[in-house]
C-alpha cells in the first residue's frame, strides 16, 4: 500500500535518543561507547543499548582498534533509510498534485457550465 | 502526538466544496488515490482499497465537511485500527478566498508502537515539526561524511 520500510529500520531511528547517537557516530566517524556516553545526557548503560538497537538496524558496524571497539555508520543502509523516509513523502506529493489537477478541471468545468447556463435561452 | 510524521501541502485554484469532493467521493478518490475504493464517508466506517493487486482495510475517523477528513489504514488485518497499530492520514482544507484551497495532508503513525509514554512525548515535544528535516540532515551530514 505505501512504500515498504522494515520495521527494524523505523524503530531505530524513530527514538530520538538513538538518532543524537547515530548523529554523533555520523558525524564523527569511528567512535567508542564511552567517547559517546561523554556527549549525550543519557547514561552509558543506554548508549549501550541504544548502539545495539542500531547495529541490528545495520545502520552501524563496529570494528576492533586494538582493545577498543570503535563504531561507524554503514553508509548504505542510512542512504537507504533516508531515500525511505523521502518516498513517502514523495509518495503523498504525487497524490496532492493528482488531486490538485482533478479538482482544477472540475471547477473548470463548473464555471464553463455557468456561463453556458447563463447564456442559455429560457433562463 | 507528532511523531515520524509526513505532513505536505498544497494549493489548488478551485473553490473549497470542489476539492473536498475530490477527496472523498469514492469514485473521485480512485483517480487519485487507490484504484478501487470501496468507502462510505461516514465516521467510523470500514471500507477497503484496492492498489493493484494488494489492498487493506481503512476506517473512516473525522468527517468534518468541508474541513476535515481522516482515515486509518495500514492496520493488520482482523484488527481493529487504533493508535499504534495503523497510519492517521489527516486531510484538512483551508479556503484561500472563493476560488483557491489550501490542502494539507499529514500522514503519522510510523513511529514505533511500543514506546513508553514519557519517551513518546520527549520525542513529540522535540519533533513537532515532522521527519522531513531529518531526512534533510543525514543527507546533509552522509555529504561531509568524512572519507574511511
Amino acid at each position: 500500500m505505501t512504500t515498504h520500510i522494515d520495521d527494524g529500520l523505523w524503530s531505530a531511528i524513530a527514538d530520538p535518543s538513538r538518532r543524537q547517537v547515530l548523529d554523533l557516530i555520523v558525524s564523527n566517524g569511528g567512535v567508542s561507547a564511552s567517547w559517546l556516553a561523554g556527549r549525550v545526557p543519557f547514561s552509558r548503560q543506554a548508549v549501550s543499548k541504544h548502539l545495539a538497537v542500531l547495529e541490528r538496524a545495520g545502520l552501524i558496524r563496529r570494528r576492533k582498534q586494538g582493545r577498543e571497539v570503535l563504531y561507524q555508520i554503514d553508509a548504505v543502509r542510512l542512504d537507504q533509510a533516508a531515500r525511505s523516509m523521502a518516498e513517502l513523502a514523495a509518495q503523498w506529493d504525487r497524490r496532492l498534485v493528482a488531486i490538485k489537477r482533478i479538482a482544477e478541471a472540475a471547477h473548470t468545468q463548473n464555471k464553463r457550465r455557468e456561463r453556458h447556463d447563463e447564456h442559455a435561452p429560457g433562463r | 502526538m507528532p511523531d515520524l510524521t509526513i505532513s505536505r501541502e498544497v494549493v489548488i485554484e478551485a473553490p473549497v466544496d470542489v476539492v473536498w469532493r475530490t477527496i472523498t467521493e469514492p469514485g473521485q478518490m480512485s483517480e487519485w488515490f487507490a484504484d478501487r475504493v470501496d468507502l462510505v464517508i461516514e465516521p467510523g466506517a470500514h471500507g477497503y482499497m484496492q492498489f493493484g493487486d494488494q489492498g487493506g482495510p481503512v476506517v473512516v475517523e473525522v468527517v468534518d465537511p468541508p474541513a476535515r477528513f481522516s482515515f486509518r489504514w495500514n492496520h493488520p488485518l482482523g484488527e481493529e485500527p487504533a493508535v499504534g497499530n495503523s497510519m492517521l492520514v489527516e486531510f484538512t482544507l483551508t479556503p484561500e478566498g472563493d476560488e483557491r484551497t489550501r490542502l494539507r495532508v499529514v500522514e503519522s503513525g510510523h513511529e514505533l508502537r511500543d514506546w513508553p509514554d514519557a519517551e513518546k512525548q520527549r520525542y513529540a515535544d522535540e519533533h513537532s515539526g515532522g521527519w522531513i528535516e531529518f531526512t534533510d540532515r543525514l543527507a546533509t551530514l552522509l555529504a561531509k561524511r568524512q572519507p574511511e
